[in-house]
């Protein structure tokens, strides 16, 4: 919404400047997003008319001018133009010698050889508009010799203004006006608005089809209108502020009258219409040329005025291309209704399109000043194309209630924390020319018919708030009982985690949950995951059941940016469906690893990180948890180098090696090194239980034996821990060996045995049948041969 | 026979000379050895009259001892010299890099996240979390917002296959809490969030923080002692500037946009702030009624009080980063400086 702000001050002139005045605004609610001078400063620039033009004799661009320009300079006075537009006859806007414009001055000069004493000037010289095609011309009736500043009304400023919903009162610039009347206490000009004589008796008939829709419909004939008028230089101008192109009269007339009032009105042209005028909704199959050229395929739900043939418009919304008030029309039928938000909420919407109508009818319009509406614009036409008017036939069904609503002085002092008193909220009242009484400290407030944002009490106390001003609030530090947040030591919150990987050296990233489906079927083999009915793009269509997508993408992008080592995690919501088909919503963490183990250093020899170095990462994570890992195939992963992670029976996440023709296909270099857990499986923690520190020094014996190679470490470990008695306190591998000297397909692996007893001092004795009862289990259960 | 001073007295100068711990043993023996003087002279103490014995004898020890300190002393200094020659060899060159592991770093949002939540904890606000995708009654309804509402057209929504959409805001955090919980109630709800809008200035995800106070003493007033002390605090200033401006959220009545003088130029003007000094930060106001009534609160005992940041727009003003787009193409280049 924009507007004039002379216009505004027509109605309501507070003695402030206009950055005070947008201020105001603001601080009330009504945004001014922007408040910009309509042209540049200059003077001396006055009405000039043209006498005379002729060819330049040096110059076929230019041509010669003797312009009447008024008592300021001689008369006739010789110009030397450039425009393409210049003839004899027209008026134009001319600087004079001793003129500033945009830091130029004008000055006697000559042009090839012929003087010349000041510039005809074009719209874009004077700061006014983009056009710079030629003069700008300005109507016969204007002035010779008068200041054009003062002619075009350039000391003015157009008012840009960022509208919540809520303020569709505010669509209009008489209603900002009462607006700024009731925040500044200011006087309010109403619109003068007095009925047409009716001249003649013709009338249409209405027929309301859909009167929950359409409540309110007033229309009346004019004939014998003059169509090709020019329109007021001050309409114009005022409708141009607005950002509204100049049409023709009629159509001007009903567009000043929305700008004004916040009333959409429509004018057809009566010799096109075929018998009465008609509200209903659309049947199957019918369609209608909009005025922007659309043509639509009505639904049912779209209401339609028609006529007793065809569709002339779409109800509120915008009218017809057939019917509109074009050059010959003499006839017209002026429009005024109301229509129910309900009904044409969405619409433009869905049409892929919005108008000023449909802007205004869905967040609600004036259904009291509809009728003395259309006399305000009948009064206009009259007045600018003539004709003569026809009675108003006014169809009038149930329009919205306005139901009286309880606003108490102590709930207002409540919810707002200070104490506005019984007077304050009268005078707030007033000024906002509520209709109100009180008794008792209880007010009772009617909601004016402008105002479709009044329902309830809190809605009254945001007005008083706002009237009274925000900012005259005190701020409070509010005052509660003290209570502790419960703070479980047993879950860990996923911060603890993040944390955990920083210091193991992980970058997080975060990755937009919906991404390319490709990475659903590649990497999870995921059919059918959730997609997005209106994706922002094709490659970011279905929701994410995995994060590994993202992070390989990551990879990529950091690869390619000379990044030679990546580790990378995230957290966040992954989406899968169940097997009932809803969608389930997984927090999960991942991580990636790609380069060298560490950072190239001295002193080290570099590695490429492997399966190995990850897991560790995820046994720190896990800490003293049991959790396992089990070979299996992955579509994401080397079928040789890929585990699922087990807490017990429960699978709750996967570590691999990126497989290999995927990372062909992304083209990346080295091996990527890749796990995701779900989050909920690292959370929960035991809460610890000391044991008793043993008095008695531990024994250490290691044990070496060689096995077939795939014999898997956990196996013999578990089959030595089920086996073990209580005094042994940990087998732990610490090294493994393959060559020669231990056969084909075997491996010898070296365990580390701590034996502790917390009675007594073990003697060698002691150890040694223990080491060799350990053995014997693995030669029974593993083919274990002792190495020495 | 030598006077025993004089031979202490040559000692003395003789193993202050020597810089070398096997000759300082091979000069000893000339006094201590078995044929040394010293020595020599105990066992010729035999060969004086039986009177003058105890006392030449207990001379001898006297000036033995003495000779032995001094010899220990040298032998301590020469180890000490030795070892010093040592540790000079294998000093290191201390500015080497040191070893091992790197530190990675948390996501610039995430750290703002961890901020916000660490104020409102200290006042006594809890975390709580719920489902990105949503149903149209959590994010709509409940809050207020029916079907057709012209407020549905400020929030681009994505909607998925089946009919549930991603949510546009954290408020359904809000609901399912105060659904499940009795006032009075004091909570965050931080998340991400989804929008059908991508351009300079909007991602199609980014993170909230919305946060909610449900009390019998909650207030408007409060709502802004709250809200100024937490930004005060969030960007560390004591003379930040704060204003309230009427605005419209269907979940809210009142309703307020609250700005901060901006932080990038006090207040003074630049590009970050359209000249205009001021940032427009966070959306308040007091809970709207019909949304009490949607989870069973009682509205005239309880009042309530909401809010609602972008994490990403904090981020920004915090750290001065200018195009948003940044946080989500997670260039190690650009992540890294937070670490």
């Amino acid at each position: 919404m924009k507007f004039s702000e002379n216009w505004l001050r027509t109605f309501v002139n507070p003695s402030c400047s206009s950055n005070e005045l947008a201020h105001i605004l603001t601080m009330a609610g009504i945004e001014v997003e922007n408040v910009e001078s309509i042209s540049i400063p200059f003077e001396r620039v006055v009405v000039a008319e043209v006498l005379s033009v002729e060819r330049h004799p040096d110059a076929d661009r230019l041509s010669v001018c003797l312009v009447n320009a008024g008592e300021l300079a001689e008369n006739p006075l010789q110009i030397v133009c450039g425009a393409p537009n210049v003839q004899v006859g027209i008026k134009v806007p001319c600087a004079l010698v001793g003129s500033q414009l945009s830091g130029i001055v004008i000055k006697k000069t000559k042009l090839r050889g012929i003087e010349s004493f000041g510039m005809l000037c074009s719209a874009r010289e004077l700061g006014i508009s983009e056009d710079a095609a030629g003069l700008l011309l300005l109507p016969e009736t204007a002035p010779v010799g008068q200041d054009f500043r003062k002619y075009f009304a350039l000391d003015d400023n157009v008012f840009t203004l960022s509208l919540t919903p809520n303020r569709a009162d505010c669509l209009g610039v008489y209603g900002v006006a009462r607006e700024i009347s009731a925040v500044t206490n200011t006087k309010l000009t109403p619109l003068r608005i007095e009925p047409v004589q009716e001249e003649i008796e013709d009338r249409l008939d209405i027929n309301i089809h859909a009167s929950k829709a359409c409540p309110l419909y007033c229309g009346r004939i004019i004939r014998g209108i003059k169509s090709n008028v020019e329109t007021p230089l001050w309409m114009e101008q005022r409708l141009e502020r607005s950002g509204l192109r100049s049409i023709n009269a009629v159509v001007d007339i009903t567009n000043y009258v929305l700008l004004e009032t916040g009333q959409p009105m429509h004018a057809f042209d009566l010799a096109k219409l075929d018998g009465h005028i008609h509200v209903r909704y659309a049947k199957i199959d019918e369609t209608i040329q909009l005025l922007n050229e659309n043509r639509v395929e009505l639904t049912s739900d779209m209401l339609l005025i028609s006529d007793d043939r065809k569709p002339l418009a779409l109800a509120g919304i915008m009218g017809g291309s057939s019917t509109g008030v074009a050059e010959g029309t003499v006839d017209i039928f002026l429009e005024c209704a109301f229509f129910d938000p309900d009904v044409i909420s969405g619409k433009s919407f869905l049409l892929g399109f919005s108008s000023d109508s449909a802007y205004r009818f869905e967040r609600g319009v004036d259904f009291a000043a509809t009728h003395s509406v259309l006399e305000h614009a009948t009064a206009l036409i009259k007045s600018i194309c003539g004709g003569k008017a026809g009675p108003i036939n006014e169809i009038r069904h149930q329009l919205p209630q306005r139901r009286s609503v309880s606003v108490r002085t102590s709930r207002v002092q409540r919810v707002l924390g200070i104490t506005l008193d019984r007077d304050q909220i009268s005078e707030y009242f007033t000024r906002q020319q509520f209709d109100y009484s009180e008794t008792d400290d209880v007010f009772t407030v009617i909601p004016p018919s402008y105002r479709f944002d009044l329902a309830i009490e809190e809605d009254f106390i945001e007005e008083l708030a706002r009237i009274h001003g925000y900012d005259e609030i005190a701020a409070q530090l509010p005052s509660a009982g003290l209570t502790m947040l419960a703070a479980p030591e047993s879950l860990r919150v996923p911060a603890q985690i993040k944390q955990m990987l920083v210091m193991r050296d992980y970058q997080e990233v975060v990755n937009y949950a919906f991404v390319d489906k490709v990475w659903e079927t590649d990497l999870i083999q995921n059919k059918d995951p959730i997609a997005l009915k209106n994706p922002i793009a094709s490659n970011l269509n279905v929701m994410r059941s995995s994060l590994l997508g993202g992070l390989i993408a990551n990879l990529q992008f950091n690869l390619n940016r000379k990044q030679d080592r990546v580790r990378l995690f995230e957290m966040g919501c992954c989406f899968e469906r169940n097997s009932t088909g809803h969608c389930q919503q997984i927090e999960r963490l991942a991580g990636l690893g790609y380069g060298d183990v560490h950072i190239e250093q001295w002193g080290e020899p570099s590695r490429t990180i492997d399966f190995y170095d990850v897991k560790s990462d995820i046994e720190v994570l896990y800490r003293s948890k049991e959790v396992e890992f089990q070979a299996i195939s992955h579509p994401a992963f080397h079928p040789g180098k890929s585990a699922q992670v087990m807490m017990g029976a429960k699978p709750v996440g996967w570590l691999g090696e990126l497989h290999p023709h995927w990372q062909k296909k992304y083209d990346i270099a080295k091996p990527v090194i890749l796990f995701e857990l779900i989050l909920d499986s690292l959370l929960p923690m035991q809460l610890m239980q000391v044991k008793e520190t043993a008095k008695f020094p531990p024994v250490r014996r290691d044990i070496a034996v060689v096995v077939d190679n795939q014999i898997n470490v956990q196996s013999i470990i578990s089959s030595l821990y089920e086996k073990k008695p209580a005094v042994v306190t940990e087998i732990a591998l610490f090294d493994i060996y393959r060559g020669k000297s231990v056969g084909e397909n075997k491996k010898s692996l070296a365990f580390r045995v701590i034996l502790q007893d917390v009675g007594r001092t073990l003697t060698d004795e002691d150890a040694d049948i223990i080491i060799a009862n350990l053995l014997q289990v693995l030669a029974t259960k593993f083919d274990a041969i002792l190495r020495n | 026979m030598r006077d025993l001073d004089e031979i202490l007295g040559e000692a003395t100068s003789l193993f202050s000379s020597i810089n070398n711990a096997t000759e300082l043993e091979q000069v000893k023996a000339r006094y201590l050895g078995k044929q040394g003087e010293l020595t020599n002279m105990l066992k010729g103490l035999g060969n004086l009259p039986e009177e003058q014995r105890p006392a030449m004898g207990s001379r001898i020890n006297l000036a033995k001892n003495q000779l032995e300190t001094l010899l220990n002393n040298r032998r301590s200094f020469l180890q000490e010299k030795k070892l010093e020659e040592k540790l000079k060899e294998q000093a290191l060159d201390v500015t080497l890099p040191g070893r091992g592991y790197g530190k990675g770093g948390l996501h610039p949002v995430t750290q703002t996240l961890m901020r916000i939540e660490s104020l409102f904890h200290s006042i006594g606000y809890e975390v709580a979390t719920g489902p990105e995708i949503e149903t149209d009654f959590y994010n709509f309804t409940a809050l207020n917002i029916p079907e057709n509402h012209p407020a549905r057209a400020m929030h681009d929504t994505f909607y998925i296959d089946n009919g549930d959409l991603l949510r546009t805001h954290t408020s359904p955090v809000q609901i399912r809490f105060m659904l499940e919980n009795q006032p009075p109630i004091k909570l965050i709800a931080p998340g991400r969030v989804y929008r059908c809008d991508s351009d300079v200035t909007h991602t199609p995800m980014f993170h909230q923080v919305e946060g909610l106070w449900i009390d019998e003493q909650a207030n408007f007033a409060a709502l802004k002692g709250v809200l100024e002390n937490f930004m005060a605090h969030f960007f560390e200033r004591n003379d930040l500037s704060v204003r309230f401006r009427p605005s419209f959220f269907p979940f809210t009545e009142p309703s307020a946009e609250m700005d901060i003088s901006c932080v990038r130029c006090n207040g003074n003007g630049c590009r970050i702030c359209s000249q205009s000094g001021w940032l427009e930060v966070l959306g308040c106001g007091m809970v709207h009624p019909n949304v009490l009534k949607h989870v069973n609160i009682d509205q005239e005992r309880y009042i309530g009080f909401a809010f609602g940041m972008g994490v990403e727009r904090l981020t920004m003003l915090r750290y001065g980063v200018s195009d948003l787009r940044l946080f989500f193409e997670n260039d190690l280049r650009f992540l890294k400086q937070f670490n």
